[in-house]
């Protein structure tokens, strides 16, 4: 970490980082999340017992596992936006791809998951409860294989020297997107499958 | 005008001042029949009014987006149009179709024109705003595609702005969910579900991109602002309204069968969809805040800022005040939604295709802008139309939470025509203003008429 102190020194503050339009983005995508965790805060105080019991039935080691396949994603991205600030094009892309992969690793996870309950014929309309946990997963899936996309165009720009220690604004939107998907599931995470 | 082209724009133009003529007429004829029943009855009942009044609508705004459109993209992609001569065969061509539909309307009785039309072959008349016979709607189609290809071509030959881009991508989305028109399963639940693919799609889906690469246009036009600026907030408004609106679709499906998640669905996505409109109406203050020029052509600033306003009371406000689920239980279908449907049509889309037109026409003329007399004219109308229109909508909304009370709330609740009796009084003030709506659009016609000094182009 001692990399990243130094280097921090000599960034010009900016605030926010990336792209100002990606930041619109965030805030709107966490309203809509935002929205939702507490819709289902609600429709639970209205059935408590209905939502207690549904959730014992979730996986919470594969949801233990891709939070931390997560976070641990966050900190490459962390990693590869401190490589590009030192113009490390090469490592910048090589931290990314790391990110995209574990990525990938989540992707795997939460398909499992979805086949494990989808072949226990669980859907939409089993009960309110698994209407919220097929929902808010299923959104954010698709928010990881977004910031997956993402990530790799900008892996691949850097890699073309598309990216450097003066210019590196596309690294930092990216890596904001990413953290916000990150973000989002340490909420989801505990709220959906843990409390009680 | 930069383009010899771009004049193609300007019997677009008028015929949809025409039709919105027409479309007015019918409503005032329509909304006194809610309150004298049998006026002009058996001549013009009150379904075929109906049918006209919305079905015009649709079609004089869709002249006035393929107007803005052949105006707008050879300017953006400076270049002239592929081919204007394609753009003026299409014109006479949806003109006399739209006519013809009107026509067929209003001298044939609805079932025979269905028999006549082919309906047999392909039902898919009978659908509220899709009542079109099948002809028109393959006619519809074909002219579509023409224009879609003639701007394609003509904005592939030139400068591809991001403004041009969101406009045709808008446009190729209308065409696209328009062909959900010809699927018309006989599962009732199953055609409302796929009809609102057209009507809620277009209007709070693409027709929103439509609406902001418009005012961006304008914006761009009579502000100076830079480029970059204006499109980086389109962009994010395009984001918004498709992160909203596509999912938000939702709020439809409530109490037609549908599973139930759709209520949360559409509740929690739709409950987000006047974002986009409240920062359009941001983004029009703020631009026009930091301008660069003072552009001659004031009421076309004005319109745009009008639209900005009124798009986010009329699609935003108003729309949210029955999105949400455990509302829409009782206000479904009530009074409740035909304020919104005024408010909404006449704030988003009305006044974008005004703007547009309050722009681009004097510039069509030979002059940069209108006299001041012109304008002022203008700006008389808008303010007649754009008031009379609150007003009508405040009434509707009085209507709509007195009919869902007297009728949905109550302890004793009343029949439907039982409480139609007792509205009755916000019917006729409805009326009212929409005689001085009538009042304000004939103001506004005025002005094309008022001489006085204007400016020659300027380079």
């Amino acid at each position: 970490m001692a990399q990243l102190g130094v280097a921090s020194v000599s960034f010009k503050a900016e605030n926010p980082p990336g792209d100002l339009a990606i930041w619109f983005f965030i805030f709107a995508e966490l309203l809509v999340f935002g929205v939702f965790f507490i819709a289902y805060a609600v429709a639970r105080s209205h059935d408590v017992a209905l939502f207690d019991q549904s959730q014992l039935l979730l996986n919470r080691t594969a949801g233990g596992a891709n939070t931390v396949v997560l976070i641990t994603s966050s900190y490459f991205v962390v990693r590869a936006v401190a490589a590009i600030r030192r113009g490390d094009a090469q490592r910048c892309s090589g931290w990314l791809l790391g990110a995209i992969g574990l990525g990938a690793v989540f992707v795997v996870i939460k398909l499992a998951e979805f086949h494990a309950k989808f072949a226990a014929g669980i859907t939409l309309s089993t009960n309110t409860f698994f209407m919220f946990y097929l929902s808010l997963t299923f959104f954010h899936f698709m928010h990881v294989v977004m910031g997956m996309v993402i990530l790799t165009a900008v892996a691949f720009k850097a890699r073309r020297g598309g990216y450097s220690a003066e210019d590196y604004t596309g690294v930092e939107t990216g890596a904001s997107y990413w953290h916000m998907v990150d973000l989002v599931w340490i909420i989801l995470f505990p709220l959906v499958y843990v409390v009680h | 005008m930069q383009y010899k082209s771009q004049a193609v724009a300007k019997p677009y133009f008028i015929a949809a001042i025409g039709l919105f003529v027409g479309q007015i007429l019918f409503g005032l004829i329509m909304g006194l029949q809610y309150v004298v029943g049998d006026f002009l009855f058996p001549e013009i009942p009150f379904n075929v009014a109906r049918m006209v009044h919305t079905n015009l609508l649709i079609v004089w705004l869709l002249f006035g987006f393929m107007g803005a459109a052949y105006y707008i993209i050879p300017e953006e992609s400076e270049t002239e149009l592929f081919s204007p001569k394609l753009a003026l065969i299409l014109f006479w061509i949806f003109l006399a179709a739209g006519v013809l539909t009107i026509l067929g309307y209003l001298l044939v009785p609805y079932a025979t024109l269905a028999a006549m039309t082919g309906n047999n072959i392909l039902p898919t008349m009978g659908r509220e705003f899709l009542e079109q016979p099948l002809i028109t709607k393959l006619g519809i189609v074909v002219v579509a595609l023409a224009f879609l290809f003639n701007l394609t071509m003509t904005m592939l030959k030139g400068r591809k702005t991001s403004i041009s881009l969101v406009l045709m991508l808008g446009l190729w989305g209308l065409a696209v969910f328009f062909l959900f028109s010809f699927y018309d399963p006989a599962n009732l639940v199953l055609d409302k579900f796929y009809w609102w693919w057209v009507v809620h799609m277009w209007v709070e889906g693409v027709w929103e991109l439509i609406l902001g690469a418009l005012l961006s246009f304008v914006l761009i036009k009579v502000t100076g602002v830079d480029r970059e600026v204006i499109e980086k907030w389109l962009y994010v408004i395009v984001a918004m309204s498709l992160i909203t609106g596509i999912i938000g679709t939702g709020h439809h499906y409530y109490w037609i069968g549908t599973p139930a998640y759709w209520q949360w669905w559409g509740s929690i996505f739709s409950a987000m969809e006047p974002i986009p409109f409240f920062m359009m109406t941001v983004f029009a203050f703020n631009m026009v805040n930091r301008r660069r020029r003072d552009h001659p052509n004031k009421v076309a600033t004005l319109w745009a800022l009008g639209t900005g306003v009124m798009a986010f009371l009329g699609a935003g406000v108003w729309g949210f005040l029955h999105t949400l689920a455990p509302i829409n239980y009782y206000t479904h279908g009530t009074q409740i939604t035909a304020a919104h449907g005024h408010l909404a049509f006449y704030g988003a889309y009305v006044m974008v295709v005004l703007t547009m037109i309050s722009y681009a026409m004097p510039l069509l003329r030979g002059r940069i802008a209108n006299s001041n007399k012109s304008q002022v004219t203008e700006m008389w109308g808008f303010w007649l139309m754009t008031i009379a229109m609150v007003f009508i909508t405040l009434f509707l909304t009085a209507a709509g939470i007195l009919q869902v009370y007297l009728q949905r709330v109550s302890d004793t609740p009343l029949p439907f025509m039982v409480v139609q009796q007792k509205i009755a009084l916000f019917y006729w003030l409805r009326e009212a203003a929409g005689v001085i709506f009538f009042a304000g659009l004939v103001t506004y016609l005025a002005s094309f008429f008022v001489k006085g000094e204007t400016k020659a182009i300027t380079a």
